[in-house]
């Protein structure tokens, strides 16, 4: 056999993330058993120099554009934007959890190797360019995340927060293949170009009805795994019951990949088709919308106030989804990177006030903090106006970019009830800036601690990224306007 | 008397899958749900093979023995967080499972 | 060369059939021929000649499951080299590094699964 079976190397430079997560991953998880419980926090070193070593590696990758391992992955724009967000989350998402896991579970130090599995699958999922790396990519990254939800094993919210997400979420995948195992039926290929290529061209067309029900079982899949309605139900429950850092990496990570993946297919693949499934995700983006929005107002909770806050946002980006155009995507983009480090931030706040146990993550503890720890609580503030959607910060920008989108699709509908959504969002966020500033500190805040230094770290840097995004979104902007042109 | 074909295939995985979904919504003991689990992803790999040997194209096979291998490790998962659970708990039903809620 | 599929399965249904015919008559025989007879130690559970001790229905220690988990594990990754042994020799050095490579990720796994006392079976808790 001739050994042109070797691949070039570059194709190696184009997966070269993956390599580098996946030695740093496989290198903790080997030290760890070896270490003793005070000194485990250098894997938490370990994994952010993995994951800064991955970040230029996509950097180097994104140099040799091109399909690599006979079209089983693509780098393009598009794959280096997904690629360097969900690498950035995963470092944020480490920061915020070295002090958090010395508190809660010393003994244990897998959890940055877990952390960076599931990074490696978000990174497959940015790059595939086929359904079966997409599927891989999606299973790499939730296996991880699933162990990582129940990861303080002895807390029953734990527990359980795994044992649903888990259940849910392989049940829903279950669906996605089924799917896929249909639309290769109907075109004969697994490769996305392939199966747009039989799709529109009128002789080769599959019969209809086989590729409706594929796309709609993908579709339960994809909204599953962004937490669109009706598939939301899940998010808050293990959004509440996970670990607060992991909370903040699941919600940030793994949603901005599987949308990476749903845009992919469903711009590339089921395009000659999206007359069909555009009604289809019209009608999840508005009621995304409406459940995220309204049943925030009624929570106490602050963990699982931002999940029902994060499932409306999902909404917003299903706006741009149902666009149906380049600058849809482009702005689906800005707004992933916009609401990574807003919401990242957020949470890193939950994470450092929540202390022992998790003890304080209600509103209402949060009370009198702007007196107490007045750094923290203008940088909560930061995030929290940028969730809401004020000038000056990245969510702003996000959403006028959406609704720009929406509108020049003619989805006009859709963009006043996304704004009148947007302006009942901005009471619930209030009202956690109004317990934090206007009332008395309470037990809760009197016993405050100092930030730890990886929280703070990721505070500030969560900060800096919302705030960049809103003065300069051009940065970002004209990176993600000209990666989505290249999709096609 | 017919050859079996492609169509027959799909109605055995139908059915499967409907076995599982049903399954899944209806039974309250974990270990059953990943069970039907399980039937689900098995009339996957039926349908994948099934196609692929109607194109000759060997994705399918290859799809199917990942499908496999990441069932097996989704299972190995699920059994660790189901024994977590069965530790604090003391049960492995779902609807038992309710101590996150509005 | 049989050409449709009833002729192809034929041999099939014909060693079922077999097969079914005979575990019936052995036990038809045994209820018509032999003698019955009830008495404790004929009810009880057969432990190949020892007396059982305990219920069946006790609780394993969670290494039991442990293995049990880590077997289901090892086991399917086996199924990766099954296609690769199959045309071992059209793929030469690059199959066999790739496969090497697998299995070095693997093997790592184990490794990990190892120091962790996982494989230890003493009454001792495993470290962590």
């Amino acid at each position: 056999m001739p050994a042109s079976l070797f691949p070039p190397y570059e194709d190696l430079l184009r997966i070269l993330p993956e390599i580098v997560l996946t030695i740093a991953g496989t290198l903790v998880m080997v030290l760890e058993p070896a270490l003793r419980p005070e000194r485990k926090r250098l894997l938490g070193g370990i994994a952010i120099a993995g994951l800064l070593v991955a970040l230029w590696g996509t950097a180097v990758a994104n140099l040799f554009r091109g399909p690599a391992f006979h079209q089983m992955v693509v780098v393009d724009g598009f794959a280096t934007f997904f690629r360097a967000l969900v690498i950035v989350v995963g470092i944020l998402a480490v920061l915020c959890s070295i002090h958090y896991l010395q508190r809660e579970r010393p003994d244990s130090g897998e959890y940055y190797a877990l952390v960076l599995f599931s990074v490696v699958g978000q990174s497959v999922m940015a790059a595939a360019n086929e359904l079966i790396m997409i599927f891989i990519g999606l299973e790499i990254s939730s296996i991880a995340t699933y162990v990582l939800a129940g990861y303080l094993r002895d807390d029953r919210r734990n527990n359980e927060s795994a044992i649903k997400y888990f259940l849910l979420g392989s049940f829903a995948t279950a669906f996605l293949l089924y799917g896929i195992a249909w639309i290769y039926g109907a075109a004969g290929t697994t490769n996305l170009v392939e199966i747009r290529r039989v799709l529109s061209t009128p002789e080769l067309a599959p019969p209809r009805f086989l590729v409706g029900v594929s796309a709609a079982l993908m579709f339960v899949g994809f909204a599953f795994k962004v937490s669109a309605a009706p598939f939301q139900v899940w998010a808050p429950d293990v959004y509440q019951g996970a670990p607060a850092p992991v909370t903040a990496f699941m919600s940030a990570g793994p949603k901005a990949a599987a949308f990476a993946i749903f845009l992919r297919v469903y711009m590339t693949a089921f395009e000659p088709i999206s007359n069909r499934w555009e009604p289809v995700v019209w009608l999840s983006a508005l009621a995304t919308m409406f459940v995220g929005n309204f049943a925030a107002l009624l929570q106490n909770n602050i963990k699982r106030l931002l999940a029902y806050s994060s499932i409306a946002h999902a909404g917003y980006v299903m706006v741009a989804v149902s666009a149906h155009s380049e600058i849809g995507t482009a702005a689906a983009m800005f707004y992933l990177a916009a609401y990574a480090f807003m919401n990242v931030g957020a949470f890193a706040v939950v994470t450092h006030f929540a202390r022992q146990g998790e003890k304080y993550v209600d509103v209402d503890d949060l009370a009198g903090l702007g007196h107490r720890q007045p750094v923290t609580a203008a940088l909560f503030s930061i995030f929290l106006l940028s969730l809401i959607g004020i000038p000056l910060t990245g969510g702003f920008f996000g959403k006028f970019y959406i609704f720009k989108a929406a509108l020049e699709a003619k989805l006009y509908w859709l963009t006043v009830i996304g704004l009148l959504n947007s302006a009942v969002a901005a009471y619930y966020y209030l009202r956690i800036l109004v317990v934090m500033y206007f009332h008395e500190p309470g037990e809760a805040a009197q016993t405050v601690s100092p930030v730890a230094p990886g929280v703070k770290i990721a505070l500030w840097a969560s900060a800096a990224g919302t705030l960049l995004l809103g003065i300069f979104p051009s940065v970002i902007l004209d990176f993600a306007d000209r990666s989505a042109a290249l999709m096609k | 008397m017919h050859p079996v074909t492609n169509v027959h295939y799909m109605v055995l995985s139908v059915a499967l899958l409907l076995v599982g979904t049903i399954g899944v919504l209806t039974r309250r003991n974990i270990v059953i749900i990943l069970m039907s689990i399980e039937l689900i992803l098995n009339a996957v790999n039926i349908n994948l093979v099934a196609f692929s040997h109607h194109f000759g194209d060997v994705h399918g096979q290859v799809f199917a023995i990942f499908v496999i291998a990441v069932a097996a490790a989704e299972t190995t998962v699920a059994l660790g967080i189901l024994i977590a659970l069965f530790r604090n708990k003391e049960t492995v039903l779902a609807d038992e499972v309710d101590l996150l809620k509005w | 060369m049989p050409s449709s599929y009833p002729e192809q399965y034929f041999p099939i249904v014909l060693q079922i059939a077999i097969a079914m015919a005979i575990a019936g008559a052995m036990v038809a025989a045994s209820y018509l021929l032999g003698k019955r007879v009830r008495n404790p130690v004929k009810d009880s559970a057969y432990e190949s000649g020892m007396v059982p001790v305990g219920t069946a229905r006790e609780r394993f220690s969670v290494k039991f499951y442990l293995v049990a988990m880590i077997f289901i594990l090892f086991d399917v990754e086996v199924v990766f080299l099954y296609p690769w042994a199959v045309v071992y020799r059209d793929l030469g050095l690059y199959g066999f590094l790739v496969m090497f490579l697998f299995f070095d990720l693997v093997l790592w796994g184990f490794y990990y699964m190892w120091k962790k006392g996982v494989l230890d079976w003493s009454e001792e808790p495993p470290r962590s």
